[in-house]
């Protein structure tokens, strides 16, 4: 692998990634750029994000081996990095500790963020409370149904929750939302965009933020294995569980690094939330990248059984490491996720989030192919405590 | 000389500020377009600015947006808004038409193919919201070549040094956004416009327009008190929500007559 060091300048990766956003916010996106520039240097704010991760999320998170579950599929051995043992239980908090640390070094009081299953906008109205910041989190009237106990979650945490009823009042129309309340309230507020997607320099800041997950790996298997993975596997939303367990590793060879998309009720049937598997290049939420959208241009809706997944963009590098080939990308329909939802729980006393279980799902997929030295490492990215809801729904069982 | 220099000298030569009103193409409905610009033009528009229907209009407030869903439901995209154009321009060949919206629908024709359609079809100028001039240059350089203006935004947020640098790229006018917000907020701060509208027209060699947030007639006429063209959207789009199949053009042309009387007087 040659030298990595993405995005240029301008935020791009290759042809994805860039700045596409209305005026109004260019200044805005400047201005964080060079704060986010002098903060990485910055050996005092390093030191309090590290301080925050370690004493506040419980990082490091562990690794643990499904040695049941691996025994049961009969071939590769699975290891799960442990995000949704993270306080408020997935990834998520690792960029909004970092994005609040940012806020309150430019002076911003109030925050707001878009969120899809909940779990962004929980992080960020957790932060908002911890350093004493105004929070607004827009969600799509769909989801708020979908997701109700994060829903409260946030109010508990003294968050203002905003239900978007435009468009497929999902994910990518809250992220309209919370686009439209920034560029009216630019000076007063900091947009906690929630994964590695959005205008520059948010892919880069996000996925620096989430690095962490791929820098801990890196040290943990070496102790525990003396080696590192076969494969990385994460699902990819707007994927930024994917780029952080993903980016450390992109220098390292002999490490394939697979992300996981939603297929829905499968790629063929059109429902489903897989850009990089059946999308085409384009422009949407301020950058270049794989979108679904229809012979005019228009962003087609998406489906999935995850709502975390529920969005029809995905993050600029992704989109440049599919091109590269450095990554591949494939997808889970909702059966095979919830199968292996149900598996984890049931082999390992563990219950993912719906997100993650598409990651798990795919590794259940390859292990039985390999050989029982082989080692898969999949980012469990939540836990799935807020899912319960919908699985036993499907179940045809009500709570 | 192109339509929109044209227009913009001939309103100089008369001492006049251009309106500049903004439907929605296949709002209400995809066969009403053609005859509410029509409307538009017989109430006083010197320019058409005509919003290509997307999915995800980000920088639209509520009303523009509705207007977007509904062109949507008839599948309206931009081989369609470039169709009703064309069929404009059989009855009207000296009022510029500029498209207006996002750059996904763009990207989907291709720049190419789409520059060479728009100028087949009489558009006049284009206005990208999410394209700023960082990641247009070649997309403008195509647009020049294929003799359509290339209209950038600038903010109330935008930095002088920027401003000088926008107007320098720009075509045809430059379009201040006069508030921080989308399309159809409340509230103008009409001392501040008329602040940051001096300096932008000190240093643009161009016409300035000024547009988001401007609701009603007298607002209009002290807008043009300090810009060359005032342009009115989410008013003129609940008028059209508001009327009849029945009413609905004369409500229009009869809504941009009353701007067009206060301009002028």
């Amino acid at each position: 692998m040659q030298m990595y060091d993405l995005p240029d300048t301008r935020g791009h990766f290759g042809p994805y990634g860039g700045v596409f956003v209305a005026e109004t916010l260019m200044a805005a996106l400047d201005e964080l750029r060079q704060e986010y520039e002098a903060a990485r240097t910055d050996p005092d704010f390093q030191a309090e994000f590290r301080h925050e991760l370690r004493h506040y999320v419980g990082r490091p998170s562990p690794i643990y081996h499904a040695r049941r579950w691996s025994e049961k599929l009969g071939g590769a051995q699975i290891y799960l990095k442990r995000e949704d043992l993270n306080h408020t239980g997935a990834h998520k908090i690792n960029n909004t500790i970092g994005q609040a640390l940012l806020a309150r070094r430019m002076g911003k009081k109030r925050v707001i963020a878009e969120t899809g299953a909940g779990q962004h906008g929980v992080a960020s109205a957790t932060v908002a409370a911890r350093y004493g910041m105004e929070c607004v989190v827009y969600m799509g009237a769909e989801d708020i149904k979908r997701q109700s106990p994060n829903v409260y979650r946030m109010k508990l945490l003294g968050a203002t929750v905003v239900g978007v009823e435009s468009g497929s009042k999902t994910l990518k129309d809250a992220l309209n939302e919370a686009m439209r309340d920034w560029v009216t309230n630019v000076e007063s507020t900091f947009y906690i965009l929630g994964t590695a997607a959005g205008p520059h320099p948010y892919p880069m800041l996000v996925r620096d933020f989430q690095c962490v997950i791929g820098e801990e790996c890196k040290v943990q298997m070496a102790e525990m294995l003396g080696r590192q993975p076969d494969a990385v596997i994460a699902c990819v939303g707007g994927g930024s569980n994917a780029i952080g367990i993903f980016h450390p590793y992109i220098a390292i060879d002999g490490v394939r690094l697979i992300g996981v998309e939603a297929g829905g009720d499968g790629i063929a049937s059109g429902r489903h939330a897989a850009p990089l598997s059946a999308g085409t290049p384009g422009v949407l939420h301020g950058f270049r990248s794989y979108l679904m959208q229809d012979a005019n241009g228009q962003v087609i809706e998406t489906h999935s059984v995850s709502a975390g997944l529920d969005y029809p963009g995905v993050g600029p590098e992704h989109s440049y490491l599919k091109d590269s080939g450095r990554a591949e990308y494939v997808s889970v329909n909702d059966d095979e996720a919830l199968a292996a939802f149900h598996d984890l729980c049931r082999y390992e006393g563990i219950i993912p989030a719906l997100e993650s279980s598409h990651a798990l799902a795919h590794a259940a997929k390859m292990a039985p192919t390999m050989g029982k030295d082989r080692i898969l490492l999949v980012n469990l990215s939540g836990r799935g405590d807020k899912d319960i809801n919908t699985v036993a729904r499907l179940s045809g069982i009500e709570l | 000389m192109s339509r929109i220099a044209t227009t913009f000298s001939q309103l100089h030569a008369a001492d006049r500020k251009a309106l500049i009103p903004f439907i929605t193409a296949g709002d209400p409905g995809p066969d009403r377009t053609v005859p509410l610009m029509h409307a538009l033009v017989a109430g006083g528009a010197d320019i058409i600015e005509l919003g290509v229907p997307f999915s995800d209009p980000m920088a639209d407030g509520p009303t523009i947006q509705r207007s977007s869903e509904r062109a949507l439901k008839f599948g309206v995209g931009l081989k369609d808004v470039l169709a009703m154009t064309a069929e404009f321009r059989k009855t009207n060949a000296t009022t510029p038409v500029v498209l207006m919206g996002y750059a996904n629908p763009i990207e989907a024709m291709g720049w190419p193919g789409f520059c060479a359609a728009a100028k087949a079809a009489g558009v006049d100028g284009v206005l990208t919201v999410d394209y700023p001039p960082e990641e247009s240059a070649d997309f403008a350089a195509q647009c020049e070549a294929a003799g359509l203006d290339n209209i950038y935004l600038l903010a109330p947020t935008t930095p002088e040094v920027r401003v000088a640098a926008i107007t320098r790229l720009a075509r045809g006018f430059v379009y201040y956004v006069s508030l921080k917000g989308v399309t159809g907020a409340a509230n103008l701060d009409l001392v501040e416009v008329a602040q940051r509208v001096a300096m932008i027209r000190a240093g643009a060699g161009l016409p300035v327009g000024v547009g988001f947030g401007i609701r009603d007639a007298e607002t209009a006429r002290q807008v043009a008190q300090v810009a060359d063209a005032v342009v009115i959207g989410s008013r003129i789009v609940q008028e059209i929500e508001n009327s009849t199949p029945e009413t609905m053009q004369d409500n229009v042309r009869n809504f941009v007559a009353g701007v067009r009387t206060a301009l002028d007087t």
